[in-house]
């Protein structure tokens, strides 16, 4: 029921009153309104813009937030306000709303944002007003049109493979995206180039070259080199069939691949050559046989996986095929109609062409296009009066369909160059999102450095960590429990991989678990430990096999494989990791630690929370990690 | 014979204007005149004081109804057809829509078609805040269909059958087709005091106070606002 009815509800109630001297049965008892019937202002502050409405009119929708009792949740005792935290531009459409019961979409607004809004306050999307509702509509298929695709080039083939897959999904994979390897890339050119081949070869052959000495006549060159052209045929058939054949083979699902377009493409371009291999050199069937090889053409077709125009085109025609039906339905009634006038018209001249209705069929298709050939002319006035009509008429009705084809074209054309855009765009958002990743780490580690895990009393501490935030500060307390549960500690890149550098060397192990890595409370605030490396942390493919070391006597670089127990550290991939320790130069300073070291990042670590704010500048060169604890499990 | 050629003359020269706004491209022609008559109409109540006056509501109370009754009507005047749009949100099982028509008719008390905030106000003041004599009385103007004093039963039979209309196919126990006859020769029976066929307003108030149901469901509507 709409809920503006709700205003008249009183007055439904009493026109009741009509029914009661003619009732059999007594009336029920009216429902006793407890709550104060009068209608009071509430007044509702969205990020400062405040507005006032009677309380009646968000009543109006009782199964929405302002409607309903959660909106006490944001009731404000001191200043007597219902405060949201939110846009105060489209709360104005929300508004609007209840009190007119009509939603309005405004059309400069993202629709995303409007969606969020709308569910925020509970109101569903579905009774936006028909004034605003199609471009409601339009916008949101667009939008989720783009989404698809972004997902899709997201999860696309650019991401890494799992370490495990099989040999054939990895074939799969190499086919469906050719820039992956360079096999792959290699394979795709050669296919490309043989596809070309075969065309060509189908052309050139039906081109008359000179006769053979003997002759007179002018022979095809299909003849004339007919092994040459038929080697060339054989070669590139093998290549396709080989093709195919992998394709089906590392295919996921054959079935599915089976009835897919391009693979059907496949068959029909290569059967016509085994159906001629097979059949016998029978004089009826070779006239059949002449026929199959107009499929060779098909292999033009296979050019749609190696373009990408082709694809989109296609899909185009695809997405407009209701336009497409409406104009091949108009222009079939418009030739039935015009074929028939003209040939009634045109029945009285002697040697007329229009023999037929259909014969009159081709003049009406020649002249609606404005082709014209000229083969058929009416002769009378009354066929030239309809054949002027005619093509006049043609002209309106293919140019009708046109425009909506052309822009459905255009969209696709665009939303595509947009995917790639957006797979570009991509590598660079993820670098960015390392990189935050990292600055988060290293300032958890920097954290620990300054003396902030201690315990110590507030002279003592260090200035630059009780200038840190109290979010920060309750973030680091939380990784130190976490440390403090598993009994490991957090540590960077670098110095894990001088861990799995010693390892091999075979020195004791030694298990430590005291976490001070140094000394506390200094003098100034952020000492400077030795510097130890240069630290390149945005590129940084610093291996992360973990190994276990302990104190050191010396420490020596070793060109180490990866440990059996290796395990990632915080934020490096598996994938960037490789041994790179060469320009480690390790000084003396190292030795000089007086705390054992011990520090190993812990397997169970979740990837480093997602704090976007925090974007510490990669702090290369001071990595004060003069003590580094390693405890072996 | 003249008038076949004046008839032909005419269609001619219809023809032939036709034939002109076609060839100029002038055929459909703005409409916007037209519309901007209607949606000017617009009614306002008299001041708040006056009504204040008139009925038995209090200040707060005229607001409430009046800001409620703007909003669904913003042109200040309420037609049948929104009317009985209205009513029959509130029935959607049966066909409300004689009921609707007959209490049109009851408030619209200078019958000119429309029902204005005034008259809509005076109706409730009545049912809502006057005495129980008021209310009958009400009742009564509302069966009373050709508001000459006194219902006939083919009044009654056209009430009875929009109430039994508007709760619509399916109830319990199932709807007789003639149910609202008996229902009507049970209110005559119990009206109509001299039984000559028709209840006047005297047999009806009369009828009305001795019956105790009666009496006391008209209490009922004393907190609807």
């Amino acid at each position: 029921m709409a809920a503006g009815v709700a205003t008249w509800l009183p007055f439904a109630r009493a026109a009741a009153v009509g029914w009661l001297p003619l009732a059999k049965k007594t009336m029920p008892k009216p429902p006793i309104d407890k709550k104060s019937r009068s209608d009071e202002i509430l007044f509702v502050n969205v990020s400062g813009l405040r507005f006032q409405t009677w309380k009646n009119t968000l009543d109006r929708y009782p199964d929405t937030l302002l409607g309903s009792s959660e909106k006490e949740f944001f009731y404000n005792e001191d200043t007597q306000e219902y405060f949201f935290d939110r846009d105060p531009e489209m709360f104005r459409h929300v508004l609007n709303f209840y009190r007119t019961g009509k939603l309005h979409y405004p059309r400069h607004e993202c629709i995303q944002a409007f969606d969020e809004e709308l569910a925020f306050y509970g109101i569903v999307p579905e009774i936006i007003g028909d004034c605003c509702m199609e471009e409601y509509r339009d916008r949101k298929k667009e939008n989720q049109e783009r989404l698809a695709e972004d997902n899709e080039a997201g999860e696309g083939g650019d991401a890494p493979l799992p370490p495990n897959s099989t040999s054939r999904e990895r074939l799969w994979r190499a086919f469906e995206n050719p820039h992956t390897s360079t096999m792959a890339l290699v394979f795709y050119y050669v296919t490309g180039f043989f596809i070309a081949v075969s065309v060509i070869a189908n052309v050139v052959e039906t081109v008359p070259c000179r006769p053979i000495k003997g002759t007179v006549k002018d022979l095809p060159c299909g003849e004339k080199y007919s092994l040459a052209f038929f080697c060339m045929d054989t070669a590139c058939v093998l290549i396709f069939t080989f093709e195919y054949l992998m394709r089906l083979f590392a295919a996921p699902s054959r079935c599915k691949f089976m009835r897919s377009v391009m693979s059907v493409i496949d068959v029909v371009a290569i059967m016509p050559y085994y159906i001629g291999l097979i059949m016998p050199e029978n004089e009826d069937v070779s006239g059949a046989f002449v026929t199959l090889r107009v499929f060779r053409v098909f292999r033009i077709f296979k050019f749609s996986r190696h373009s990408q125009g082709l694809r989109i085109l296609g899909y185009t025609l695809k997405s407009c095929a209701s336009e497409l039906g409406f104009l091949l339905f108009s222009l079939t009634m418009a030739i039935i109609i015009f074929a028939t006038v003209m040939f009634y018209a045109e029945k009285g001249t002697k040697g007329t062409n229009f023999t037929s209705i259909p014969a009159a069929f081709w003049y009406t298709i020649v002249t609606m296009t404005t082709l014209g050939y000229g083969d058929m002319v009416p002769n009378t006035i009354a066929g030239k009066i309809f054949g002027s009509i005619c093509s006049l008429s043609g002209v309106l009705v293919i140019a009708l369909p046109v425009p909506v084809i052309v822009s459905n074209f255009s969209r696709i054309y665009h939303q595509n160059q947009r995917a790639d855009k957006m797979r570009a765009q991509q590598k660079v958002r993820m670098a960015r999102i390392r990189l935050a990743k990292k600055g988060t780490t290293n300032a958890f580690l920097q954290y620990k450095d300054d003396g902030g895990l201690q315990d110590h009393d507030s002279d003592s501490t260090a200035l630059c960590v009780k200038n840190r935030s109290a979010f920060e500060h309750q973030h680091h307390h939380l990784l130190h429990c976490l440390e403090k549960t598993t009994n490991h500690e957090f540590t960077d890149e670098l110095t894990y991989s001088e861990v799995c550098m010693t390892e091999s060397v075979g020195y004791r192990t030694s298990r430590s678990t005291s976490l001070s890595s140094h000394q506390g409370g200094s003098s100034s605030c952020c000492p400077r430990r030795a510097k130890r490396r240069a630290i390149r942390l945005a590129n940084s493919t610093v291996s992360v096999s973990r190994g276990s070391m302990q104190e050191l006597d010396t420490l020596q670089v070793h060109k180490t494989s990866v440990a059996p127990q290796s395990r990632s550290s915080l934020n490096a991939r598996t994938e960037d990791l490789k041994l790179n320790c060469d320009d480690r130069d390790f000084t003396a300073a190292i030795i000089s630690i007086p705390t054992p070291p011990a520090n190993t990042p812990d397997e169970s670590l979740p990837p480093s929370p997602a704090i976007p704010g925090i974007l510490r500048n990669s702090r290369s060169g001071t990595f004060p990690h003069d003590a580094v604890k390693i405890s072996s499990l | 014979m003249s008038q076949c050629r004046k008839r032909c003359k005419r269609q001619l020269t219809k023809v032939a204007r036709y034939f002109y706004r076609f060839v100029t491209g002038t055929l459909t022609q703005d409409s916007i005149e037209d519309d901007f008559e209607l949606s000017t109409v617009c009614h306002r109540p008299e001041g708040l004081d006056k009504l204040q006056e008139q009925t038995k509501f209090t200040k707060k109370e005229l607001q409430v109804l009046y800001r409620g009754f703007k909003n669904e009507c913003p042109s200040g005047v309420v037609n049948e057809e929104t009317f009985k749009h209205i009513y029959s949100q509130f029935f959607p099982q049966g066909d409300s829509s004689t009921y609707a028509h007959f209490l049109f008719e009851a408030f619209d008390t200078n019958k000119n078609g429309s029902v204005s905030f005034e008259d809509f106000v005076a109706g409730l003041s009545i049912i809502l805040r006057g005495s129980i004599n008021d209310r009958l009385n009400w009742a009564f103007n509302l069966y009373d269909l050709n508001k000459d004093g006194c219902i006939t039963k083919e009044e009654m039979m056209d009430i009875m059958r929009s109430i039994y209309d508007m709760m619509g196919k399916y109830t319990y126990p199932c709807m007789q087709d003639d149910a609202p006859r008996e229902h009507v020769e049970n209110f005559f029976q119990k009206m109509d005091r001299n039984q000559d066929g028709v209840v006047t307003i005297e047999e009806f108030i009369e009828s009305c106070q001795k019956d105790e149901n009666i009496m006391q469901s008209m209490q009922l509507f004393d907190n609807v606002i």
